[in-house]
């Protein structure tokens, strides 16, 4: 994509928007006096704004990027993230859990199993989870600055260091409630900011009908798109139905999921366990000003998010069906290609006319990289600008040498010291000229290595799903609209790396430090006072914890460490692409079975402490092993996993994560069960109040008026969920 | 917390959709968007979610909510 040019009036948006982001966080700074201000917003905020943080938590940029990309590649099935995903979780989570998260006065997810089971548990979860919020915020911000790089042509470094340091000041002064306050800021930039660009779009099709009849030709003809090898095609409702082409078998939906794996894997073990335990948020909720507002928190984040599927998928839907239609001029974005392999590729094409074609060809598709189209590389090489390129490049470089030698020669006349003042003159002119021919040979170069440019990347045939979103907003948007969408992705970014610093900088704060200071330092111990009369006294000494002044300042200063974190994590992401996939997976394995001892937990009161510790180890262990055993077709066997041996082969990498996702939680299930029935108890029913479902009085709300009470809207929400499956069916 | 979230988002906003009226008016109806003039009409949408947002502000300032 060539970078798009900004209008002064993009500039303002931007600036506005990053203006108002820092100005929150000075309005708020006043009100940060404790810790429990700073790192969990001392529990005051209203539902409406805890609800909209909630979601916004989660729709971070690489949330738009990539379901927009799989609603292109895979249809309306990409909703089951949303209806049989994250509804029935968050409902679930508003509902039966958040009364023992908000109720046990726990300020984190790790500080509830803390008070559940034990500080085995709390250390191992609170750390994973720290050090997968550095990298999720690295990663992000290094797209941030890359996606920053293609599309607008900034520098990486300053694009980096610019948004971190905005992200920066408005956390640090303003702490949770700035981050919280930021992300409902942010909810509203991107709804507003992309409903227009969904709106043309669809409008560019030709409406829902024609658009559904575009995505028949898709399904039809799939390889024209290499979605599948040439010759093979899908039912014609491939891309518009969400279940038919699930229940017909793996191999009749582009997904190449079986409805099992989708429902139990994905709808099941993944959701849950991402919206049920992920402190990140859950912490919004935690936020709120009681528990009412806790419960309602994901309940009303339900209804926006149902509506999702509008905003992220259906972009990626318009935009396949309009790389079918005839005369709309669009194609889906060849992936980015860096100014060296453009240059090593002209220069291949300039030798072209005095070489047989093959070679040409295969010479180019050499320097792009990529796969390229034959007959559209043909046309290019018989085009005029690959004839006069030779010729072009000759100029320019006799123009160079032109002005090399008359400099060259004005220097050793001025040297000798004998020459006349016209001599020089003249000299000096014959300088002026050559530079003169050498500026107008650069622009002629300029003009054709661009038109190049262009067609080299039209011949690619390779398609970028992850710049769907951006092709279609780069077609639609005038400036002005054009600076209020690419602000409402910014801002994506930045509340993201936010969104993870206030989550890391709280686990950080009260689990990691400020428990691992109370077993380390400020832990009674035995002393033996030696009097001078010779009598000994044995005391115990009981250091005094420091005051919430003291975390306090730990917050502020963990928020800075972690942005800086989070700045090495974006450079180790650009550096080494493939460790950070392998980290992405080693996350995987440690998330997927952590639901299997929530449940457990809060539902069981005889799971005891040693089985949630080495259940959750196993379910961990399980995800690794299952990894290792299982490959998708077309992988081959490494960090795609089968390294050890493939005794399963899935569909697509999809089913093997949904699979892999399902085993995990049925060992940690197993093991955690287990474990629970061959060990005693520690904690007795009375510690238990509070963190245990059949041991805590049940909340009662019957005064409540309907909609303010979590099981009536949570079972509306469900409805229409289940009436909107139906309708896409 | 003692700033109405309601502030911020109603003055962004309008100011927001105030640039893209303006926007609009000056460079009217753009081929890119289907020859629709797409600032003028979604920055009166703004104008008006901005104006929504600050007037529930104001409202909140008189009667603070209770619950």
């Amino acid at each position: 994509m060539q970078p798009i040019h900004l209008a002064w009036v993009d500039y303002t948006i931007l600036i506005a928007y990053v203006a108002f982001v820092v100005g929150i966080g000075w309005a708020l700074a006043r009100y940060m006096k404790t810790s429990s201000d700073f790192l969990t917003s001392g529990r005051s905020i209203p539902t409406w704004v805890t609800g909209l943080a909630f979601i916004s938590a989660n729709l971070g940029a690489l949330e738009l990027v990539g379901m927009a990309a799989s609603g292109a590649k895979y249809g309306i099935a990409t909703s089951h993230f949303y209806w049989v995903g994250a509804i029935p979780a968050m409902v679930f989570l508003g509902v039966f859990m958040m009364p023992f998260y908000y109720g046990s006065k726990a300020r984190t997810v790790p500080e509830y199993l803390q008070m559940r089971f034990d500080v085995r548990v709390m250390t191992l979860n609170a750390a994973a989870f720290a050090v997968m919020t550095v990298f999720a915020s690295g990663i992000s911000m290094n797209a941030l600055a890359k996606l920053l790089n293609q599309l607008l042509g900034w520098d990486y470094n300053f694009a980096l260091l610019i948004c971190s340091g905005v992200v920066l000041v408005y956390v640090l002064k303003g702490g949770l409630t700035s981050a919280i306050y930021t992300e409902v800021l942010q909810f509203f930039m991107i709804v507003l900011g992309f409903a227009p660009v969904v709106y043309l779009g669809l409008k560019d099709v030709g409406g829902w009908h024609a658009l559904t009849h575009s995505l028949q030709t898709v399904a039809a003809n799939p390889a024209a798109l290499q979605l599948k090898p040439i010759g093979e095609v899908y039912r014609a409702n491939a891309w518009t139905g969400a279940w038919q082409p699930l229940l017909a078998g793996p191999e009749s939906n582009p997904m190449g999921v079986d409805w099992f794996a989708m429902v139990f894997g994905l709808g099941f073990v993944l959701s849950f366990g991402y919206w049920c335990t992920n402190f990140l948020v859950v912490q919004r909720a935690m936020a709120a000003k009681n528990m009412t507002a806790a419960r309602n928190t994901p309940l009303v984040a339900a209804v926006p998010k149902m509506f999702f599927p509008l905003l992220v998928i259906l972009p990626g839907m318009i935009a396949i069906a309009l790389a079918v239609t005839p005369g709309k001029n669009y194609r889906l974005p060849p992936p980015p290609i860096d100014s060296g392999r453009f240059a090593a590729a002209i220069e291949v094409l300039a030798k072209a006319p005095s070489q047989e074609f093959g070679v040409t060809y295969d010479t180019v598709s050499q320097a792009i990289g990529m796969k390229m189209s034959k007959e559209k590389v043909q046309k290019l090489v018989q085009s005029d600008s690959v004839a006069s390129l030779a010729s072009v490049i000759t100029r320019e470089q006799d123009a160079q040498a032109a002005v090399q030698s008359s400099r060259t020669a004005l220097k050793q006349l001025k040297r000798g010291g004998t020459a006349s003042g016209s001599d020089i003159a003249n000299a000096e002119n014959t300088v002026a000229q050559a530079k003169n021919t050498l500026a107008l040979a650069d622009q002629k170069y300029q003009e054709i290595s661009g038109d190049l440019n262009e067609r080299l990347r039209d011949a690619v045939t390779v398609n970028d799903y992850d710049g769907v979103i951006f092709s279609l907003v780069k077609r639609y948007c005038p400036p002005g609209l054009l600076g209020l969408a690419l602000t409402a992705l910014l801002a994506s970014f930045m509340s993201g790396m936010a969104g993870n610093v206030t989550a890391f900088n709280t686990v950080w704060t009260y689990n990691l430090y400020q428990t691992g200071r109370r077993h380390l330092v400020d832990t009674p111990r035995p002393c033996t006072l030696d009097y001078k009369g010779g009598k000994n006294e044995d005391i115990v000494l009981t250091p005094k914890e420091p005051a919430d002044r003291h975390f306090l300042w730990m917050g502020k200063f963990i928020t800075v460490v972690g942005i800086l974190l989070s700045i090495a994590c974006a450079y180790f992401a650009k550096q080494y692409n493939n460790a950070m996939d392998i980290i992405q997976l080693v996350f995987g394995f440690v998330n997927a079975p952590l639901f299997a001892t929530m449940a457990f937990g809060m539902f069981w009161k005889r799971t005891t402490a040693a089985a949630a510790f080495y259940g959750l180890f196993a379910g961990i262990a399980g995800s690794a092993v299952f990894h290792a055993l299982t490959l998708a077709e077309g992988n081959t066997p490494g960090l795609k996993g089968g390294y050890i041996h493939v005794l399963q082969v899935f569909p697509s990498e999809m089913a093997q994560n949904f699979w892999l996702a399902t085993f995990s939680f049925m060992v940690c299930l197993t093991f955690t069960l287990v474990i629970s029935l061959a060990t005693t108890r520690t904690k007795s029913d009375a510690e238990l109040k509070g963190l245990v479902y059949s041991l805590t009085p049940k909340i009662k709300d019957a005064d409540q008026p309907w909609y303010q009470r979590p099981a009536i809207v949570g079972l509306v929400l469900i409805a229409v969920c289940v009436i909107l499956n139906f309708i896409f069916w | 917390m003692g700033l109405d979230i309601r502030w911020p988002i109603g003055l962004m906003f309008s100011l927001i959709g105030a640039l893209l009226v303006i926007t609009g008016l000056a460079n009217g109806a753009d081929a890119r968007s289907l020859d629709i003039n797409i600032n003028l009409w979604w920055g009166i949408v703004l104008l008006v979610f901005g104006a929504l947002m600050l007037l529930g502000a104001v409202r909140g300032k008189k009667a603070p909510p209770s619950a």
